[in-house]
């Protein structure tokens, strides 16, 4: 039995050591906001927080978690209410969506290391694929994240 | 050697051009003042409480207007641009619209009340705008006509406002929520009028998707997204080498893993069921198949091969106009140059998966699908149930690009519902998805044309060798030995050449083909915008002023070019080794120009810096979603420019995964701008393809401005930095 502490809640779990977090989340917790989009950590939809930090949740197994705290894009904010959610609104950014929880994510996490990241920085920071282009939103809604403060 | 390092400037700025185009940015203050309503996170339809005025319309009681949308979301925008015209019309709130997908169930049983629900052709707006005004201008005339029963008046004196009916001389109003029984009760003896655009409120706003809070929060419902009680998951076994087949599999090898169900064989290859994906993903690599032997000797460097000689050999006329071969004979100046492009894989960011429940007498299915009418019809073929008996549940698609038009993942969920008595839901893996494509056709593309001594061409002969999308989707092989999407993009060129002819030779291999966002004219744009720089760079003129000659008798274009020309700064000198690019194409009843920037250092590094869009699509229904299709568009072109390439050697298709399928990155993402040269008029153009056709050609043609090097094959990553011939 592992016990996964994730968005405030922990469930005790009887499963493989070695299964992704990934599909953890999705399949056994139902949280399905987690994305699946690789399965090689090459395009950040899956990404999660642990303990705050940015991380692509198909390369994570679910015996290298441990005690830490897993946040999932249903646990970034009660309401949509994360800066980088009221940015993203205010952006308008998505377009199909789906790789859109692990940007916020990975924008979250930039924001709480660096609560004014420069152009430069962002694009270091934020490496997820987005198949429809929403790059030029992301990066402004960022920057607009950044102004509303770092929840 | 070289590398390609492309880097991005800032992100998307709002400006306005000098030569009266309007520049399309976010305008904050129009959109909050214009709160919309909301899409829902599981957008099939649902029993609501209201009254229908209809199939495609329904007012609640607390005067929410649902509006059913035939057509799938996958990025461009249906949800908000297609309610907005419904919303004009009606003149209720826009926050008070709900929307969620029409019943491809109900299109069946009512013989397309919905029309054709197939979202693709960048067809939306351009074919259901008028259906949308007048299902609105119907409804709001119904409303007043209600209300003018209740007051006992004439209906002419009643107008509608935040979705209620007004009596302006006194001042009475009644909401529609209270008006919608008695409203849904009237029958027009003739259809109303629609608004002029000069009475709109709505259309032409620049107001926020509907479908942006729920995508936000996690909580929008895409297909793999999918949970039923007691389902359970199926990971694809698929063939190694294309066209192979499994002979035997030993399903007792992966049956004692925990959680195992079964072993399945389903069209393309075999399903591996169990209680979670993980676990059958797990077990589908571990089962022993031994496989027929497919077409193990297709490769890519023989297509190629084959595809250049075809070019030799007898083509189909797919147009023609004057005399082209005599009027090459004829010409002073001849020049010739070869294009070439490869496969390409769509890689929408939702892998392709499909949830099935099969009952004895019901049929349910959700997953994302371009087309819920053809969706339909295979669930019923695979399952034996009657078309009525089959729900098609649409969700939001995680891309769709083309891709999602052919739902193979469908009838394999069917198989493995079937086989084990539960609902399944069936994932490709990113490696499926990739090399279980239909691909976007390679081609050889073979320009020649004859200028005369003013520098004019006076022929041009265009000859292509492609796949046939319509022999590996559809079977059959076009009579006429071309088909339009071969030659899309080369038959309809609007440059005023008075000798012309277009051949085809239609190519048919293992490898499947498909329609990919813009279609022909994603390859015979490249061709033919950088073969229009060629000729003018023959010519000795400028590749904006070449242009303008040949298009003096399009207005429209000439417009657009104009408006191109003052937001790229055309005219302005550039430093060295800096070069701009112009390409403008029309598809979808839409032109978008585009002049693309680019710096190349003295290693041969090229960076772009940015792209700058002009599009005339005549009427545009919201500017926003607009500019985020432009962009879309481009990095959609950019990516498959720069480095996409599906390869096959010995059957196998090489690229798997973004490790080797590279996509660009924010890091990689140029400044884009767009700018409206709207024409008006009758034309409702599309927006979600033709940003794509214009952006390899600008590209290729900056990047010769920049170093005097013209890249006539693509993905450039092979070209720049070298690689397998």
């Amino acid at each position: 039995m592992l016990s996964l502490r994730v968005n405030g809640s922990t469930h005790v779990l009887d499963l493989e050591p070695e299964m992704p977090l990934l599909w953890v989340l999705r399949d056994e917790l139902g949280l399905t906001g987690t994305k699946f989009g690789c399965g090689i950590g090459a395009c950040g939809a899956c990404t999660v927080l642990i303990e705050g930090v940015a991380v692509r949740s198909c390369q994570v197994p679910l015996s290298a978690v441990g005690s830490s705290a897993v946040t999932t894009i249903e646990g970034l904010s009660p309401d949509g209410s994360h800066p980088v959610q009221r940015a993203w609104i205010e952006h308008d950014v998505p377009q199909c969506g789906y790789c859109q929880s692990g940007q916020i994510l990975a924008a979250a996490s930039l924001l709480a290391k660096n609560p004014a990241p420069s152009d430069s920085e962002i694009d270091a920071a934020i490496t997820n694929i987005c198949r429809c282009g929403t790059y030029p939103r992301i990066r402004a809604a960022i920057h607009r994240a950044a102004s509303l403060g770092n929840g | 050697m070289s590398i390609i390092a492309l880097s991005r400037r800032r992100f998307l700025t709002v400006t306005l051009t000098a030569s009266g185009g309007l520049a399309v940015g976010l305008h904050q203050g129009a959109r909050a003042a214009l709160a919309g309503g909301q899409a829902a996170a599981s957008p099939w339809p649902a029993s609501v409480p209201g009254i229908a005025l209809g199939a495609w319309l329904v007012i609640e009681p607390d005067d929410s207007v649902l509006i059913r949308v035939p057509k799938s979301e996958m990025g461009q925008g249906v949800f908000t641009s297609l309610p907005m015209i419904v919303a004009e019309e009606l003149g209720c709130a826009w926050s008070a619209v709900r929307v969620e997908y029409a019943s491809a169930n109900r299109n069946h049983r009512e013989r397309e009340v919905y029309g054709r629900m197939a979202t693709g052709g960048s067809s939306s707006v351009r074919t259901l705008h008028f259906a949308l005004q007048r299902i609105g201008a119907s409804a709001r005339v119904r409303l007043c006509a209600a209300a003018a029963e209740v007051w006992r008046l004439s209906a002419s004196r009643l107008s509608v406002e935040n979705g209620a009916v007004i009596d302006p001389p006194t001042a009475r109003s009644i909401r529609f929520g209270a008006l919608a029984a008695h409203a849904a009760g009237i029958r027009l003896a003739h259809e109303p009028p629609i608004k002029t655009p000069a009475q709109y409120t709505l259309i032409g706003k620049p107001l926020a998707r509907l479908d942006t809070p729920v995508k936000v929060t996690g909580a929008a419902r895409f297909g793999i997204d999918t949970r039923l009680p007691g389902m359970l998951y199926a990971a694809l076994v698929r063939p190694p080498v294309l066209a192979a087949r499994p002979r035997h599999f030993d399903a007792g090898a992966v049956l004692s893993r925990r959680g195992i169900k079964a072993v399945v064989p389903v069209p393309g290859g075999l399903a591996v069921v169990a209680d979670n994906f993980w676990r059958a993903k797990e077990a589908a690599a571990a089962l022993p198949v031994v496989w027929s032997d497919g077409a193990a000797s297709l490769a890519t460097t023989a297509l190629r091969a084959r595809y250049r000689a075809a070019l030799d050999g007898p083509t189909a006329t797919a147009f023609a106009r004057g005399t082209a071969g005599e009027g090459l004979r004829a010409a002073s100046t001849r020049i010739e140059a070869l294009y070439e492009v490869p496969y390409l894989a769509h890689a929408t960011m939702e892998p392709l998966n499909c949830t099935a429940q099969v009952e004895s007498d019901r049929l349910d299915a959700w997953l994302g699908t371009q087309n819920p009418d053809a969706a339909l019809l295979s669930a019923s073929r695979a399952s034996g149930l009657p078309p009525d008996k089959v729900y098609i549940h649409n969700c939001y698609l995680g891309g769709g690009f083309g891709r999602r038009g052919t739902n193979d993942e469908l009838p394999q969920a069917i198989a493995a519902s079937k086989a084990v008595g539960a609902p399944v839901k069936l994932v490709w893996t990113r490696e499926d998805d990739i090399r279980a494509d239909r691909f976007r056709p390679q081609a050889a593309i073979r320009m020649q044309a004859g200028l005369d001594q003013s520098g004019r061409p006076v022929a041009w002969e265009m000859l292509t060798a492609v796949d046939s999308i319509d022999m590996s989707l559809f079977g059959y092989h076009p009579a006429a030995g071309y088909e339009f999407q071969a030659v899309e993009g080369l038959t309809d060129t609007a440059y005023a050449v008075p000798n012309l002819r277009v051949g085809c030779a239609l190519q048919h291999s293992a490898a499947p083909v498909m329609f990919w966002r813009s279609v022909g004219y994603s390859q015979n744009a490249f061709a033919v915008e950088s073969f229009i720089d060629e000729m003018a760079i023959a010519a000795g003129a400028d590749p904006l002023a070449f242009r303008r000659r040949l298009l003096a008798h399009r207005p429209d274009y000439l417009h657009l070019l104009d408006v191109l020309a003052a937001a790229s700064n055309w005219e302005r000198p550039l430093p060295p080794r800096h070069g701009r690019g112009l390409a403008v194409s029309e598809s979808h009843d839409t032109i978008v120009g585009q002049v693309v920037e680019v710096e190349a250092s003295e290693g041969g590094t090229v960076t772009i810096g940015r792209v700058v869009i002009a599009v005339d699509c005549g009427h545009t229904v919201n500017p926003h979603i607009l500019a985020t299709q432009m962009e879309s568009g481009v990095v959609y072109a950019l990516t498959a420019a720069l480095y996409g390439e599906i390869t096959i050697e010995k059957g196998r298709v090489v690229q798997g995964n973004f490790d080797t399928y590279r996509m660009l990155r924010m890091a990689d993402c140029p400044r884009i701008e767009t700018h409206l040269a709207l024409s008006g008029g009758r034309k409702w153009g599309g927006i979600g393809e033709p940003g794509v056709p214009p952006a390899a050609p600008a590209l290729c043609n900056a990047i010769f401005a920049a170093t005097g090097r013209r890249i006539r094959r693509l993905p450039l990553e092979r070209e720049i930095v070298g690689g397998p011939a």
